[in-house]
Formats: C-alpha cells, sequence, structure tokens
C-alpha cells in the first residue's frame, strides 16, 4: 500500500461521502457546498489519473462556475433557513430501492466485462497534444464540433437573457391589437 | 489493491445513482439540477478512466468530457435563467406547486 493508493482511496470516499451528503442534507445551501466539495474530489481525482487539464478545466467550470450560479439563484429563490420539503417515507424507499438496484446491476455487469486495452503508445494528454487534435481538420480532429458547441453556447448566452428578462410593463402592448401577450 | 479502471467505474456507478437517488428524492428545482450535476460528473469520470486505462493512445475520451463540461454549463445556465423566471411567477420552485408552463 503506497502514497498513492492511500491518497486514491481518501478522494474516492471523500468524493462519494460529500456527493451522499449532497443529496440527502435538509439545507438547500449546505447541499450546494457538499457539492462544491463533491466537485472538488473529482478533480482530484483527474490529478490522480495524470490527466492535469482535464482537472484544470474542471474547477475552473464546474467549481467555479457552475456552483457559484446554483448558490446565486439559491439566493434569489429561497428563504433564510428554509429547509427543504421531502418525500414521504414510500417515494424514499422506492427511490433508494431503484438507484440500489440499479448500482448493483450496473456492477455486476462491469466486474462480469473483460475489458482488453490497447498496446499502442500511449498519448501524453498534455496542452499541446490536446490543442493540436482539438483544433485539427484531418483524421481525428475536433474542429467541428468545436464549431458546433461554440455555437450551442452562443445559443444558450442569447436563450437566458431572453428567458430570464424583466418583461416590459404590458401597457405598451395592448393598442398593438393581435400580438399583446400577457406575461 | 492496487487502484484501477474497476475502481474509478465504482466510483462513478455510485455517483451516478447518487444523483438518481437525489434526483428521485428532491421537490426543489434548484436541488434536481444539482442531482443532475453529479450525474453528468459521473459520466465524465467514466469517459476519462476509459481514456488512461483502455485507449491511452487516443485523447478521445478527454474530448468528450471536455464537450459534455461545456454543455452541462450551458444547460445549467439555461435550467437557472428558467427557474429564475419561474420563481418570479409562481414564487416557488417546488415541482408540486408549479404545475402549469404558461404563463
Amino acid at each position: 500500500m503506497n502514497g498513492s493508493t492511500i491518497i486514491f482511496y481518501m478522494l474516492a470516499v471523500f468524493t462519494l461521502a460529500t456527493a451522499f451528503f449532497a443529496v440527502v442534507t435538509r439545507h438547500i445551501f449546505r447541499a450546494a457546498i457538499f457539492l462544491l466539495f463533491s466537485l472538488i474530489g473529482i478533480a482530484g481525482l483527474y490529478f490522480w489519473m495524470q490527466y492535469e487539464f482535464i482537472a484544470a478545466v474542471q474547477i475552473v467550470v464546474y467549481v467555479g462556475g457552475i456552483t457559484v450560479l446554483i448558490i446565486f439563484s439559491i439566493f434569489l429563490t429561497q428563504q433564510a433557513g428554509e429547509l427543504l420539503p421531502t418525500q414521504n417515507a414510500r417515494g424514499r424507499l422506492f427511490a433508494a430501492l431503484a438507484a440500489f438496484c440499479g448500482f448493483a446491476l450496473t456492477l455486476l455487469q462491469v466486474y462480469q466485462y473483460k475489458f482488453t486495452n490497447t498496446n499502442e503508445p500511449t498519448v501524453e494528454p498534455n496542452v499541446v497534444n490536446i490543442g493540436n487534435q482539438m483544433l485539427g481538420t484531418e483524421e481525428g480532429g475536433y474542429a467541428l464540433p468545436f464549431e458546433v458547441v461554440s455555437v450551442l453556447l452562443l445559443a444558450a448566452l442569447i436563450g437566458c437573457i431572453v428567458i430570464a428578462m424583466r418583461p416590459k410593463a404590458t401597457e405598451k402592448n395592448i393598442d398593438l391589437g393581435t400580438n399583446n401577450i400577457e406575461y | 489493491m492496487e487502484p484501477g479502471l474497476y475502481h474509478l467505474l465504482f466510483i462513478s456507478a455510485g455517483l451516478f445513482f447518487i444523483g438518481v437517488f437525489g434526483f428521485l428524492t428532491r421537490r426543489n428545482l434548484i436541488s434536481m439540477l444539482m442531482s443532475i450535476e453529479l450525474i453528468l460528473n459521473s459520466v465524465n469520470l467514466n469517459f476519462i478512466a476509459f481514456n488512461k486505462y483502455l485507449w491511452p493512445n487516443k485523447l478521445d475520451g478527454l474530448f468528450f468530457s471536455i464537450f459534455v463540461i461545456a454543455i452541462a454549463a450551458a444547460e445549467a445556465a439555461v435550467a437557472i435563467a428558467i427557474i429564475i423566471n419561474l420563481y418570479r411567477s409562481h414564487r416557488s420552485i417546488d415541482v408540486a406547486k408549479v404545475q402549469e408552463m404558461k404563463n
């Protein structure tokens, strides 16, 4: 049992425990903080696998972006000290049963399957290789998905602004006739 | 025992089904969104583990997780915009109290 193994098990327990508390706690703000720690644990696992780039992306996007977004939306929509409503006991029992059965089935399938790995030389997941392949247009390049994701992000940006925009006062629209939409 | 692919798949399956449990038991839209983030993260962990242990000669798993992260960020932003809009019109983001989608 060397240091790397110990670090792996610590990260695994930390990630799973904080994820579990994030879905069972009844304080929504604590749930967000537990989610934050779980995401940090996953970033630690990426560091453990020596995929530094994806670990940095995980920290920047999830820990720095999405969690802050979630915390701000909690501030905007929840009253302080309010407990989350719970499902009734029967619903919780069935949810736990469904999750446990799915987990057991998945693990059974995974442990029965024999994975075969390649013997070809390893490509280091460093920034130079990632950048060359992501913007490459030759075989195996990801330039087209990159552009599609860019368009998707632009669409999501505009969509968010349109959805969350406070609608104008409706009196202005009354004399427009057919297209007066009540907000 | 030296940790390998199966250990990472165990963590990933655990995270996925914790997320499923949260999604089924929560009634609040923001908590459901948090469960979805857990599920997406377990998928990313799976992609990276397969990339490292089975196909280290390619970087495809890494690219898939980068795209999943980008799409998850877009999805979270749109979902939170919808939730805030819903809170403005209904004063609640409980799924049981919000039963109509039209304004």
